[in-house]
């Protein structure tokens, strides 16, 4: 099975061709997001940390802007650092050069403030913008795809049809030699044991028992009943009652293929497969540590519906809800409904997804992409210093 | 004739309503194999379960063949079941060491 790709310089594949403008604090965030609003095709992370950050902490948001500028879906990158954070801007524009891709760094306080940095910064991503759009797709097999689930706004629906149709998508892509990843730690929670009854081994079932553990625990340590957040209201209105039932339903969008291995956050999986990751729930911080684990494409399903897209990979919004279909038809994509009304079975609409899948991979902009609905977040371990 | 409910496990205790089902309805559902004719107690939204037999206080609901969460009362079959009457056993840093 082949899909269209643009083949990089390490011989990975993106289906997007996007120059990444990273801020490596959010003291270079603003700078940063002039300079994308510059140039065609450019596009800047919303960066909120990357300085005061001690650690492990920052260890992570280094190691997430890095795997963000690898991602083959980026051509080309110009990372912005202000000079005094925390973040080394050199050493993240240095480990994103290794892939082989076009990569520049400018430093705010060396430029001599915001509009010299401006300058500087839009006349490289211009340049590099006249480059990029030379590069040209090339037929690929889809095993070079890393395929991602998100599920947010959930509803019952979730779990009855659009989440096994997700699954659906993931076994598929997985047979076919790809890689699938589906994260969410804690809407694993309650449904941990049939998950690790599929690990390939039992440090991988250890692992994954680990991460929900670790979860739990800390709602456990803070005192609090997870109830106040997990499920959401909007869960809880759609006629979700626990975190079991819902990790249940969840746990239908990583499909049925073994689990290969347990992903840190940010983390690329190093074989083909279904990998979990372990990242919060909330989706925007999920979706940015797929994409930085090499994720180039989103299948994200939705009860209540939701806008939400990523700066660089395409998220393909699908629903099962009727009612949500119709009133969210600006931001889904897709209907799966059809599957809880008896309609349609979960193989067929899942060929029809599969179908739609391969176009988005081709070029055709998801509704999330043509409104530019860039949302992103990186998830931290400890609060800032 | 458009399906009312759904019943996903073999196992479960609950059915999930695909339509907005009203008290004093009758609603088919499939129970893999045969069929059960359970007379609605409550309104159940969209997505909303019901119990599909008696559930006594302190007992487990099932959906999808696995414990989804406790009784907090006596659940009537045909009775909406949602956070006023079953809770969830996971995650319940409010119960504190020893758990409940």
């Amino acid at each position: 099975m082949k899909i269209l790709g643009y083949v990089r310089p390490d011989g990975k594949v993106g289906i997007r061709n996007h120059i990444l403008v990273i801020p490596s604090s959010v003291c270079a965030s603003e700078v940063a997001m002039r300079i994308a609003s510059h140039v065609e095709g450019a596009v800047a992370l919303p960066n909120q940390h990357g300085c005061c950050q001690v650690g492990a902490d920052l260890d992570l948001t280094a190691k997430t802007l890095i795997g963000l500028g690898k991602n083959p879906n980026v051509a080309a990158v110009l990372v912005v650092g202000l000079g005094c954070e925390g973040i080394p801007t050199e050493k993240v524009a240095e480990e994103i050069a290794k892939t082989g891709k076009k990569v520049e760094y400018i430093i705010i306080q060396d430029c001599g403030g915001t509009l010299k940095a401006e300058e500087i910064g839009t006349r490289i991503v211009r340049n590099m913008a006249q480059e990029v759009v030379l590069l040209k797709r090339e037929e690929v097999d889809i095993s070079n795809l890393i395929y991602s689930v998100e599920c947010g706004g959930s509803d019952t629906t979730s779990g009855l049809a659009s989440n096994p149709v997700a699954g659906y998508v993931s076994d598929k892509i997985v047979d076919l030699g790809g890689t699938s990843m589906f994260s969410e730690t804690t809407e694993i929670i309650g449904a941990e044991h049939l998950l690790a009854r599929r690990a390939v081994n039992e440090e991988v079932a250890k692992k994954l028992l680990d991460i929900v553990s670790r979860c739990e625990e800390k709602a456990k340590t803070m005192g609090v009943d997870m109830r106040g957040g997990q499920p959401t209201p909007g869960n809880i209105e759609g006629g979700i009652s626990t975190i079991e039932e819902k990790s249940l339903g969840c746990i239908y969008k990583g499909g049925t293929k073994p689990v290969q291995g347990v992903l840190e956050y940010a983390e690329e999986p190093n074989g083909k497969g279904l990998y979990v990751m372990d990242t919060p729930g909330q989706d925007i911080e999920s979706i940015t540590g797929m994409t930085a684990g090499g994720s180039q494409i989103v299948v994200f399903t939705t009860g209540r519906g939701t806008p939400t897209g990523s700066p660089i990979a395409p998220v393909i919004k699908i629903t099962a809800n009727p009612e949500t279909y119709q009133k969210m038809i600006d931001n889904i994509d897709f209907y799966a409904g059809t599957i809880v009304e008896g309609d349609e079975t979960i193989k067929d609409v899942g060929e029809r997804l599969f179908k739609e899948l391969i176009e988005v991979c081709n070029g055709k902009l998801t509704k999330a992409e043509a409104l530019k609905h860039r949302e992103f977040g990186m998830y931290k371990l400890i609060s800032t210093f | 004739m458009k399906k009312l409910a759904v019943v996903i496990n073999p196992k479960d205790n609950v059915a999930t309503a695909v339509q907005d089902l009203k008290k004093g309805q009758e609603v088919i559902v499939d129970l893999h194999g045969k069929t059960d004719n359970v007379s609605l107690l409550s309104n159940v939204p969209f997505g909303h379960k019901f119990a599909l037999e008696d559930i006594e206080l302190g007992k487990e609901v099932i959906k999808y063949g696995e414990i989804i969460g406790r009784t907090t009362q006596t659940i009537k079959r045909g009775e909406h079941v949602h956070v006023h009457n079953f809770e969830s056993l996971r995650g319940r840093g409010d119960w504190g060491e020893e758990g409940k």
